[in-house]
């Protein structure tokens, strides 16, 4: 044990802790930012948000510091037991957190709250990659697919009923290493065409096509469908020439219905394309038939099922969701302008990012997060300070540095080579980072819609920031005596 | 390697999703931060609050240095509806001395889109303007109690004289067409709206100032923005010295009590307007101040329009002083020579044309004529020139004439530093073709040789013709501001310009002028002090006839040149003499003799009745 201690800082990725330790303190100086208000200079007192930022930095430190010396086959050993303690604890947090904003996620320990859903994705984490690892494990294997699904998304009902939805949101990151790791792609190819055709026909929905009566937004989906199909049969079914004729006959019934409807008789055009879909259905059956391949079966039922869902998802939009929802759905997608209700904070995010032009108005100087017209200045939308003061240029490294340290941890979970345990827990902190920066830099941006999330390293909180430095300490012991082997 | 050997290319799709997502967003960066413009302009409506600093409005000085118009602090009360809360109504009212009817009808009137187009919840909107330092002082103690109202405190002119207020001019709120002229003003700044206000507008006002203050999102100021280093001061604005001679001024105005008319005197050598007096006239101090608006309208409706500045808006037949112009262009034109005698038989007869004049038989030389001021000699020497074999026809022959008294500076604005000065009017070859459809001969259009008919001249223009002839030959174009403080005045103002006319010329006419102080038909404006040339007119029109008189003095170093219209005055001798004598005297000598004190009492009770309809 001692010559492993003597070893670690040899051993270590000290690259990983250089890109760390950049964006810990870029964190802390736009906290500063974020938290100035003109008058006040004092960033070091621990009443105001920067001192105490300075604190859980410190904790975090020597947190990490602990966690590099304590021996991977502990970290194995304790996975399934610290899961359990956190799923105890999620339940336990459920019924005696205080109500904060409508959420009941805080644990308060006097002047420090705490959030444990933000430790419970490390949990998780190495839970996952005990299941993954054991012995005789198949991703394929029924029984264990079931048991994978059940790691994750336990947590994420227990949050939810923490009314924290975003944080739930953040474990499907769990999916892209289960696709890593074997998972067929398909699942998340039609979970990305789900999210697309939804997108694309509400956005684009209600508008007519040039002067015919087409709506573009069934257009576009009902164009991408056989197009989709086309390509699930060249990955999926090897089948390049059945492809090209499904392609084909799409593109040409769509092109003849246009040609027809644009200089003869104008008409739906979206028609056509349904019939479309539909005779692909059939004649994949028919290949189906012939062919004796269950694949051909299910690539039908995609092109039929995806028409089904987008006319499900127009229904459920328009006769299911709340109006607040649809609102702040539209506003997110573009479709509707409204900066002074739900897409206030959006609005002045992105004015006080614009306003920053391409050097940035200079540390302290931001007047938009400053004056408080960006809400959780400090927290959520911190990126706000760095595009406001920073600029365009410093917005740029601090996405590059985030690049850079995700892609790093990618490698490193690629190296660990035949040790799954390690590579599936370095996959997830990867992934987990990957979609905090997504949604958090997404929602700042006005890209995605507003959920609530921190920005790892940035937000202010000890929170979020013990919770991911945890996870990357873990991750370096075990990388480190991978190298130590 | 085990079974995952055959995934190892998916590291790259999240590789690839990584190194994706990093790309849209460094591209919606670029977007936001560096292609639209917009934001950052959004964001600094949204921070900064530019507070306007008005800067002090230039004061005003007479000739001597007497402080005639200056600043005077007023407050308006603003109103930020958002922000009002809890307002009891009642108390605001006593404060501000006001019914509660008033207050509910201003209240409607702010939030009345049409009457108030800028009006928004979020800014301050003036609820009361221009109260006096008591009022607001009530006020200001229990502004505490009314949240939502401020006081701002702002400057009004304020006068130390009552008179020359159409010199002086006014001030009032910018109107829509002055905000799209000028992107300096903004709503509820004041501008000049009349006389030297609105014509040194830019020279008075200096330029506003402003303060950068933060504003958060709730509306709050927070402070100054930089500690205000984008903060621009006012530049106060510059101040003038008129030329005007205020107890000149004073004078004239007190002789031109109950008559209407304008007296215009200008210093020949520097073509400076020593006093302008239009007459009815109006105190300056009514239009200051809340009472601003009903006065303006009382004016604005009064039937003798005491609004209007006749010495340089109103067009009168000048009447004999004309005659001394044409002296001058036959003389230059060589239709006559000094010596020349032209007869007069109780006027100009010609068939059956004939223009009466008060002499009887006789021929006169052109000195005798101005100083008998001969209608019959004038309209001779027209005729001759209008019939001379020198021109080809009688259009040139009118052109010519027409050159010459355009370039004595009538028929266009001799361009004095005033806004609305009018032209007048002199025939042209063209007019009268036009007129009498190519048919016309000199004796068609005889009367213009006396002053009459077409012809028309702004009192200005006559002094300014007088002043031309003390001049012996060029005047320099007439303006009422001395000095700009800091500041240089137009060279127009100090040219000469020299008149198409030689200097022996005008030296006969000075002779004829002096002639008829001393034996003519200004005998009365004589006096031992010192020599003045002046030359009646007795103006014809439809009631009865305009009393004219022009001179100068002294005649060989003339120090002030005068025109005095009265407008149905009668003779020239009546009233333009007298006064004309008077207002020389004042000046020349600095005050008036026991006797002059007496008659100029005498003409300030004079009353000239005038009928409703005339005007």
């Amino acid at each position: 044990m001692a010559t492993r201690n003597a070893n670690i800082g040899k051993s270590v990725d000290w690259f990983t802790i250089v890109l760390y330790a950049i964006l810990v303190v870029c964190g802390w100086f736009s906290i500063c930012g974020a938290s100035y208000d003109f008058t006040n200079h004092d960033f070091f007192s621990f009443a105001t948000r920067p001192g105490k930022q300075l604190v859980w930095i410190g904790c975090a430190t020597l947190l990490g510091i602990v966690l590099l010396n304590i021996e991977k086959k502990y970290y194995e050993l304790l996975a399934y037991p610290v899961y359990v303690a956190f799923i105890v604890l999620l339940v336990v947090t459920i019924f005696i957190a205080p109500d904060t904003k409508g959420s009941h996620s805080w644990l308060v320990f006097g002047p420090v709250k705490v959030q444990p859903a933000e430790f419970a994705k490390f949990a998780t984490a190495l839970a996952l990659g005990k299941l993954m690892s054991s012995y005789n494990y198949s991703i394929g294997k029924r029984s264990d697919f079931i048991k994978t699904l059940a790691i994750i998304v336990l947590p994420m009902l227990l949050i939810v009923a923490q009314s924290e939805t975003g944080s739930a949101l953040v474990y499907l990151a769990f999916f892209l290493v289960l696709y890593r790791e074997g998972m067929t792609g398909s699942l998340l190819l039609v979970g990305v065409c789900a999210v697309v055709f939804f997108v694309l026909g509400i956005s684009l929905g209600g508008k007519t096509f040039t002067d015919m009566p087409v709506d573009t937004g069934m257009f576009v989906v009902l164009l991408l469908v056989p197009l989709i199909t086309a390509l699930m049969l060249s990955i999926y079914a090897h089948d390049g020439r059945r492809a090209a004729v499904v392609l084909l006959s799409a593109l040409g019934a769509t092109l003849a219905a246009y040609l027809t409807s644009r200089f003869f008789v104008p008409f739906n055009i979206c028609i056509v394309q349904i019939i479309v879909c539909v005779l692909i259905f059939l004649y994949l059956l028919i290949v189906y038939a012939v062919e004796r391949m269950p694949r051909y079966v299910l690539i039908g039922i995609f092109a039929l099922g995806s028409v089904g869902y987008y006319y499900s998802c127009d229904y459920v939009f328009n006769n299911v969701l709340e109006d607040y929802q649809q609102a702040r759905i539209r506003v997110t997608l573009g479709v509707d302008v409204d900066d002074k209700g739900v897409g206030y904070n959006v609005n002045q995010s992105k004015i006080a990012i614009g306003s920053g032009g391409l050097f940035g108005k200079g540390f302290l100087k931001g007047t938009q997060t400053k004056l408080d017209y960006v809400p959780e200045q400090a927290t959520d939308f911190i990126f706000c300070t760095i595009g406001e003061e920073k600029g365009f240029v410093g917005s740029v490294a601090v996405l590059l540095l985030f690049g850079a340290f995700i892609l790093r941890l990618l490698v490193l979970a690629e190296r660990q080579g035949t040790n799954r345990f390690a590579r599936i827990y370095g996959y997830s902190i990867v992934c987990i980072l990957t979609l905090h920066l997504l949604i958090n830099i997404g929602m700042v941006l006005g890209l995605t819609p507003v959920i609530g999330i921190p920005l790892p390293f940035f937000s202010y909180g000890g929170s979020s920031l013990w919770g991911f430095t945890i996870m990357i300490a873990i991750f370096l012991r075990m990388d480190a005596e991978r190298s130590v082997r | 390697m085990t079974g995952n050997f055959q995934y190892d290319n998916r590291k790259f799709v999240i590789g690839g999703i990584v190194i994706a997502i990093v790309a849209v967003f460094i591209v919606r960066l670029f977007s936001l931060q560096i292609l639209s413009k917009d934001y950052k302009e959004q964001g600094d409506n949204n921070a900064f609050l530019n507070k306007t600093i008005y800067p002090s409005r230039g004061v005003i000085y007479d000739r001597q240095g007497k402080l005639l118009v200056f600043n005077q602090p007023a407050y308006d009360v603003l109103v930020c509806m958002r922000e009002v809360k809890d307002l009891d109504t009642l108390a605001f009212c006593r404060a501000l001395n006001m019914t509660q009817e008033m207050f509910d009808k201003r209240m409607a009137d702010i939030k009345n889109i049409t009457l108030n187009p800028g009006y928004s919840r979020y800014t301050d909107q003036v609820f009361l303007s221009q109260l006096t330092a008591e009022d607001i002082a009530q006020f200001n103690e229990q502004l505490y109690k009314f949240q939502g109202f401020t006081t701002r405190m702002r400057t009004i002119r304020q006068y130390n004289y009552p008179y020359a207020a159409h010199l002086l001019g006014d001030m009032g709120e910018v109107s829509k067409k002055d905000m799209a002229a000028d992107e300096y003003y903004s709503r509820g700044d004041y501008i000049g709206k009349q006389g030297i206000e609105s014509f040194y507008e830019k020279e008075l006002r200096g330029q506003k100032g402003v303060e950068v203050l933060l504003r958060n999102a709730h509306g709050r100021i927070m402070e100054h923005y930089m500690d205000g280093a984008q903060d621009v001061e006012a530049v106060p604005g510059k101040d003038l010295t008129l030329s005007i001679d205020m107890e000149l001024q004073a004078l004239g105005e007190r002789l031109m009590k109950n008559k209407i008319g304008s007296i215009v005197a200008i210093e020949p050598s520097t073509g400076e307007v020593l006093c302008m007096v239009s007459s009815p006239t109006f105190d300056p101090h009514d239009l200051i101040g809340r009472q601003r608006g009903a006065n303006h309208l009382a004016l604005s409706k009064d039937k003798r329009k005491p609004l209007l500045n006749r010495a340089i808006q109103g067009t009168y037949p000048p009447g004999s002083t004309f005659k001394t112009s044409q002296a001058l262009t036959y003389l230059q034109e060589g239709i006559i020579t000094p010596e020349t005698l032209l007869p007069c038989t109780h006027g100009f007869v010609l068939g059956s044309l004939h223009v009466g004049c008060h002499d009887g038989y006789a021929s006169w030389s052109v000195i005798p004529a101005i100083a008998t001021s001969c209608n019959g000699f004038f309209c001779w020497g027209l005729y001759r020139m209008m019939s001379s074999s020198k021109f080809s026809n009688v259009q040139e022959a009118m052109t010519v004439w027409k050159d010459h008294m355009v370039d004595m500076g009538f028929g266009y604005k001799l361009g004095i530093d005033l806004p609305g000065e009018q032209r007048g009017f002199i025939p042209n070859a063209a007019y009268y073709d036009k007129v009498y459809k190519g048919s016309w001969k000199g004796q068609t259009i005889i009367s213009i040789a006396i002053g009459q008919g077409e012809v028309t001249l702004t009192p200005l223009q006559i002094a300014n013709l007088c002043s031309t002839i003390a001049n012996r030959g060029y005047y320099i174009a007439p303006h009422v501001v001395r000095e700009v403080h800091g500041g240089d005045l137009d060279s127009l103002y100090h040219t000469r310009h020299y008149t198409t006319v030689e200097r022996r010329y005008y030296d006969i006419v000075v002779q004829g002028m002096r002639n008829a102080v001393l034996m003519g038909t200004c005998r009365s404006a004589n006096t031992p002090f010192f020599e003045v040339c002046g030359k009646t007119g007795t103006a014809q029109n439809r009631g009865k006839d305009h009393s004219v008189f022009m001179g100068f003095a002294p005649k060989d170093d003339p120090k002030i040149a005068i025109a005095v219209f009265v407008e149905n005055g009668g003779f020239g001798a009546v009233y333009g003499v007298p006064i004309g004598a008077l207002m020389m005297e004042k000046y020349i000598n600095g005050q008036l003799s026991e006797a002059s004190e007496q008659k100029a009492s005498d003409f300030e009770h004079r009353v000239i009745h005038y009928s409703d309809t005339e005007r």
